[in-house]
């Protein structure tokens, strides 16, 4: 084959991969495109209808009686105490089943295992959970309560923060257990006084975003922390949260209760919005500070 | 870099494959007390045969380089020397290695008292995610109780002979992570020094600085040698020359040479450590 003809072969194939490029790119971005606008109008849908009844009074006031005035104080209260208990119970769990994987476990058949059934636990569909805590605490005890719906938000913390504890303590490159292990400090010494250090950020924003998954979590509490038209702060008993308080509004009649659940949508959405953009700064700033 | 030890030096050059049982017994005797020494060590990353009845003369305060090829079992036997290779499932080491006469492969050996006398210094630097000074204290508050003002000297005294003292004592409570990586890899042989070790093992602790960082490296190993025994593994045939006073060439597994530093470069009796050294193949 001459040069000339070896170049018009090569000027034929490069300019149909042009063409599968282009092709590919274009429907690439149309898929984006088609996701995000989704997701932009149900942002923009959330903000313009929430932000109308967004005033003083929802942080102020109880829930109300159909056609009265009120707020959303006892659920955003409610909300606040179940999903720091549920973080209270599964994120020191959580941490030490990641930590025992990481370390100690390793690429042992005992700890695949256990991954495996952490991921099954981590897909498991929330109200699976929910219904499961119900028999196991509700049915026992006989009654609704807060911290069987904590209970049951904390088996959804749970595998998120065994698996993110799981994956940082392994992004901690070895050579830094060999250097802790070369002074003849012992294993678990080293893991919590160095390792940890080096992988806390990325523990805590593993814990930030378990607590943004819980804190929108309606199924669960449906069944285990019910709701509560009062304020209560008793963990043994019902209490209220805003998705559950949302669920009900929403599908209420009144106008009143439906502007009230559009509030609370918006709210736990901005809290959800913050707590991702924490847990991403302080990744962010980690890496910064590492290179 | 000339040894006037000459009896050491040709007494400690062992061929092993073909050594018999008693020329070994024969250079322990003639050799001057070594600090550390293996004696028909084998090495198995599970089923692969990594070190070959390794026979190795480690002298009291003097500098012994480990090179080779890569995969040669240089850093698995530098590895063995404070059984760091024992926190990885699989590894085995038969043999022995002794350290002032007591076999440390025996599980008996206390392993913390291992590590407080066989320090370690890696190919990367590695500091802790804690502030300089930290680093340094870290290791002795594990082994020592000692006052603030304790402390304080003994974290001082370590920064100096790790030749950083000066360039970071207004910053000791700042975070280790903010130095330049040769000022990290020397933190970490001061982190090393400072439990007052016996033995510094050194993995290719430049290779991944830069020729000054090297450089000041290879100077504090020199003055290092005053204080401790030295072993260091290293890919560069230059430094070998430079900071060594024994050298063991090693080739898949088994060691192939060993003599002081200046025989092995000059005048090595065996073929292959002279392609080696010239730069024919590795």
């Amino acid at each position: 084959m001459s040069d000339a003809a070896r170049q018009a072969v090569a000027d034929r194939l490069y300019f149909r991969r042009r063409i599968v490029n282009g092709v590919g790119l274009v429907f690439a971005t149309l898929s984006t495109g088609f996701g995000l606008f989704w997701l932009a109008w149900i942002l923009w849908t959330t903000f313009t209808t929430g932000i109308a009844s967004l005033n003083g009074k929802l942080f102020t006031m109880m829930t109300p009686p159909p056609g009265d005035e009120g707020g959303l104080l006892n659920a955003f209260a409610g909300s606040a105490m179940i999903c720091l208990l549920a973080i209270l119970i599964g994120a020191p769990i959580g941490i030490a089943a990641g930590t025992y994987l990481a370390e100690y476990a390793k690429k042992s058949r005992l700890g695949e295992a256990i991954r495996f059934f952490n991921d099954i636990l981590l897909s498991a569909p929330s109200i699976v959970l929910g219904m499961f805590v119900y028999t196991v605490v509700v049915k026992q005890v006989g009654h609704y309560s807060a911290f069987s719906g904590a209970l049951a938000l904390a088996l959804i913390v749970l595998p998120v923060v065994v698996r993110t504890t799981d994956e940082m303590l392994k992004l901690v490159p070895s050579a830094m257990r060999e250097a802790g292990l070369s002074l003849g400090v012992p294993q678990w010494k080293v893991t919590v006084q160095v390792l940890y250090r080096a992988a806390l950020p990325g523990i805590v924003t593993g814990v930030l975003l378990a607590l943004a998954r819980i804190s929108g979590e309606t199924a669960p509490l449906l069944f285990t922390a019910f709701d509560n038209q009062f304020w209560s702060t008793n963990v043994a008993q019902p209490m209220a949260s805003v998705p559950v308080v949302i669920y009900k509004f929403a599908m209420s009649a009144d106008a009143g209760w439906k502007s009230l659940a559009w509030a609370g949508a918006l709210v736990v959405t901005l809290f959800v919005l913050a707590l991702s953009l924490i847990s991403r700064a302080i990744l962010l700033r980690n890496k910064v500070s590492n290179d | 870099m000339t040894n006037p030890n000459i009896p050491l030096a040709t007494a400690s050059t062992v061929s092993l494959i073909a050594a018999p049982p008693g020329a070994d017994a024969k250079a322990a005797a003639v050799a001057s007390t070594p600090k550390m020494s293996a004696k028909g060590l084998d090495f198995y990353y599970d089923k692969f045969h990594a070190l070959r009845n390794v026979n190795l003369d480690i002298a009291e305060k003097k500098v012994t380089a480990l090179i080779g090829p890569s995969g040669c079992g240089k850093s698995t036997l530098l590895r063995i020397f404070n059984r760091i290779y024992s926190i990885y499932p699989k590894l085995e080491a038969r043999g022995q290695v002794l350290l002032d006469g007591d076999n440390i492969l025996d599980p008996k050996y206390p392993l913390n008292r291992l590590r407080s006398k066989v320090g370690m210094v890696f190919q990367k630097p590695v500091p802790f995610p804690m502030s300089i000074y930290d680093n340094v204290a870290y290791a002795i508050r594990h082994y020592e109780k000692l006052s603030k003002a304790d402390m304080d000297v003994r974290v001082e005294e370590a920064l100096r002979q790790g030749a950083l003292w000066d360039e970071v004592k207004s910053k000791l409570n700042g975070s280790a992570l903010g130095l330049s990586g040769g000022q990290q890899q020397r933190l970490c042989i001061a982190r090393a020094v400072a439990l007052k070790p016996e033995v510094v093992l050194l993995d290719e602790p430049t290779s991944a600085l830069d020729p000054i960082a090297t450089g000041k490296i290879e100077q504090l190993v020199e003055e290092l040698k005053e204080r401790y025994t030295i072993a260091i593994v290293t890919h560069n045939m230059q430094q070998a020359s430079r900071v060594s006073d024994y050298t063991a060439f090693m080739y898949l597994g088994e060691l192939i040479e060993f003599g002081d530093t200046t025989t092995i470069f000059e005048n090595p009796t065996k073929k292959m450590t002279e392609d080696y050294i010239t730069g024919r193949y590795g």
